[in-house]
């Protein structure tokens, strides 16, 4: 149980992946709790799309979603005059700390003193509970597998299953331990305890925050979907809903939705449908009997306008967080999400969260990958991750001069030894002559070829020189 | 936008044969073996001798003006318009899918594009270019396969080995759990982030064992050199070979060329 003593996610340094990821690989609790739960995913998934036309699904999730962010100013600007048409009053935040801000102050206005959350990765990205503790708000996670996390005092190790590093006897433990419930390894039990203990909470919540899927900008709609009804008591019990969400995840049109949510929720945890799909589309009317009297939206950049300024990047803000990508990462299966210290984990965290804390903190994202393309592959939206690595690890160490960096932090992998390296090898390879000598002594002297190549053969041998070249054994078929 | 239909050509009297800097300095065997293949076929095959690398490691590693540089020289190899055919999904897809984007904006755009449409992944083109017939020759065998991930979604291959394999009477090809899965190589990857490939490579080289196999075969001398060299190290019951030593010492009934390990 590596991660009961992780400490918040404020507190971690990224740049430590390398112990992290090593610990988790040498933990066999966690490495199986993931490979059982990973598998489980990939195979639902698979199902869930059987008989379906995938690829033509895909390139309709990624045309919905390129379509919404070629228009991305104008269809804010449509979202913001229908939302506030609708009653819903809508914040503006240029980093995470502002949308901490912007949440506080609405809770300081009401004089809020407990906030009740749905689950939403914006309000990670936030840090929004730890921001509201410190200022004497309590916020509690109403999603159970967020409820988990934050009773283990973690950070979430998956986009959609946050206490996904846990199996049950570590989860019936840790609720013993904090809330006082019995042992037990009957999921049923345990679920049930837990909402017990919510239901009292929401009842008395002052704020409701919760995240968005989608937000529709012709219509002023705020789409959530969820599976636990906790999303629904979140945004309809409290007299006060918040809801945060990054600035890309509006489209255009109603109709959207239907391709999006279909792709979602199969690609997610392999669900035709979730239990719960909300669409919000203001306070409560006077002739109304429930709903919040007050509904706010926090459009969040968070560095999202910077990726937006690339075409190429610009791929990045397709994602629906539908976590597929991490599911079928054979690196995150291995080194879990919190391995990552990033609040997006796996392959969609290792494109991201570079543009949201820089190139320089984030400087090992890119390159734990073997690119093998298992991301791109599964992505219901067709981001091309792999590709989008290759240009972030270029970005890393200014290595295009036609095309220079631009992310902020670029550069800071670069050095000169391994820039000498490469460029010797450039300076071989780009000239036959010096190349098939070079090869031809090698392989004449293979003998003496070291043994030992550093992390390669830490778990392997070292692979040996033929005697011959291709090059020479061609050479002498010719003669 | 997704991947464009492939195109096949119809098969060629003449091939360029890109052999990839692995094979010409650790498996030369499987090289001489895909040679043998399309000479068989009826096919001439041209080995330009300036080839030296496609220029891959530099580019997935982030050194593009390195990687461009060397990319470049292998530009001029090729000034007929004969098939590209390449003994590896990683190398076939740097050439293939990345080259037109290395080079998008420089006075080499168009050849690169050019010379991108005509490379082929060597099992793909002996299978859908040159209709090939094998006769298998050899002795009851169980083997497993694995597809390298770029073979698979970079060069759309992973049908293209099993329906070879499938030719071979006396072969029983076993699928290993995960068989999709990526064994850890990854380039520069595995020497990067060396006990992730670690984790890696030793989970794909147990499914392997599972499979009830003792060998297997790839498309590419990196799965190869890092699936072999785990189960070497840690004493496993594995071997493996490049899908074209195996193939044409099935099919040739005296292969003294191909003895690679």
């Amino acid at each position: 149980m590596m991660t009961d003593n992780s400490p918040p996610l404020h507190k971690i340094d990224v740049k430590q992946f390398h112990p992290r990821a090593r610990a988790a690989i040498h933990n066999p609790q966690i490495r199986q709790n993931f490979r059982k739960a990973m598998d489980g995913l990939m195979s639902k998934r698979t199902a869930a799309f059987e008989g379906m036309d995938l690829e033509t699904l895909r390139d309709l999730g990624s045309n919905i979603r390129m379509r919404a962010l070629a228009n991305l100013p104008d269809l804010l600007e449509q979202l913001e005059q229908k939302l506030t048409e609708n009653g819903i009053k809508v914040h503006w935040a240029l980093d995470a700390d502002e949308a901490c801000k912007i949440v506080r102050d609405i809770c300081v206005a009401r004089d809020a003193k407990s906030v009740i959350k749905g689950k939403s990765m914006v309000s990670e990205e936030m840090e929004l509970n730890h921001y509201l503790q410190e200022r004497g708000i309590e916020a509690l996670e109403s999603d159970l597998g967020e409820y988990i996390v934050q009773l283990a005092d973690e950070t979430p190790s998956h986009i959609i299953m946050p206490a996904i590093h846990k199996n049950t006897g570590e989860i019936s433990q840790l609720l013993h331990d904090k809330t006082g419930t019995d042992l037990s390894s009957d999921v049923n039990y345990l679920t049930a305890s837990a909402r017990l203990q919510l239901r009292e909470k929401f009842r008395n919540a002052d704020v409701g925050v919760s995240g968005v899927n989608f937000a529709v900008a012709e219509t002023g709609t705020l789409c959530l979907v969820e599976n636990e009804g906790n999303g629904r008591m979140t945004t309809t019990v409290p007299p006060c809903h918040i809801a945060v969400t990054g600035i890309e995840k509006v489209v255009p049109n109603l109709e959207d939705i239907t391709g999006l949510l279909a792709l979602l929720t199969r690609s997610a945890t392999g669900q035709h449908i979730t239990t719960y799909f909300n669409m919000i589309s203001g306070p409560r009317k006077a002739d109304e009997l429930d709903g919040p009297e007050e509904v706010h939206v926090v459009l969040v950049d968070n560095g999202r306008s910077s990726i937006y300024q690339d075409d190429q990047l610009l791929d990045t803000l397709k994602c629906i967080r539908c976590g597929a990508c991490m599911n079928h990462c054979p690196v995150y299966t291995r080194v879990g999400g919190h391995a990552y210290g990033t609040t997006y984990p796996g392959p969609i965290g290792k494109i991201l969260m570079p543009h949201l804390i820089g190139l320089d903190e984030g400087q090992h994202l890119p390159s734990a990958s073997s690119l093998c393309g298992a991301c791109g592959e599964v992505c219901p939206v067709k981001i091309p991750i792999p590709d989008l690595l290759v240009r972030l690890r270029q970005e890393s160490v200014d290595g295009d001069k036609l095309h220079p960096a631009k992310v902020r932090g670029h550069g800071s992998k670069r050095n000169s030894v391994e820039a000498m390296i490469w460029k010797g090898w450039g300076w071989m390879h780009a000239k036959p002559g010096l190349y098939r000598l070079g090869t031809g002594i090698a392989a004449k002297f293979r003998n003496l070829q070291p043994g030992r190549l550093g992390g390669w053969t830490q778990y392997r041998t070292a692979p040996k020189l033929a005697p011959k070249t291709l090059h020479q054994r061609m050479k002498e078929r010719q003669q | 936008m997704s991947d464009p239909i492939k195109v096949y050509p119809s098969k060629p009297k003449k091939v360029y044969f890109y052999g990839t800097c692995l094979i010409d300095l650790f498996y030369p065997d499987a090289g001489m073996a895909g040679i043998q293949l399309l000479e068989r076929e009826g096919i001439e095959v041209l080995f330009p001798e300036d080839q030296t690398c496609c220029g891959q490691p530099a580019f997935t590693s982030g050194y593009h003006d390195d990687a461009r540089a060397v990319a470049r020289s292998q530009l001029d190899l090729f000034p007929e318009d004969w098939p590209i055919v390449v003994p590896s999904g990683s190398c076939g897809g740097m050439m293939r899918k990345h080259y037109p984007d290395l080079f998008k904006g420089t006075p080499d755009d168009v050849r690169a594009a050019e010379i991108a449409g005509r490379v082929w992944e060597l099992t793909d083109f002996l299978l859908n270019a040159c209709h090939i017939k094998l006769t298998d020759l050899g002795d009851p065998a169980t083997v497993a396969m694995h597809t390298s991930c770029s073979a698979r979604r970079e060069m759309g291959v992973g049908t293209v080995g099993p329906a070879l394999l499938g030719q071979l009477d006396n072969v029983e090809l076993v699928e290993q759990v995960r068989a999709e899965e990526c064994c850890g190589f990854g380039g520069t990857f595995a020497v990067r982030h060396p006990e992730i490939s670690g984790a890696m490579v030793s989970e794909k080289v147990a499914t392997l064992v599972e499979s009830g196999a003792r060998n297997f075969v790839t498309t590419d001398c990196g799965c190869l050199m890092n699936i072999d060299g785990y189960a070497e190290k840690n004493r496993q019951p594995m071997k493996g070979q490049h899908i074209l030593s195996f193939l044409w010492q099935r099919t040739n009934p005296k292969s003294e060329e191909a003895h690679d390990d």
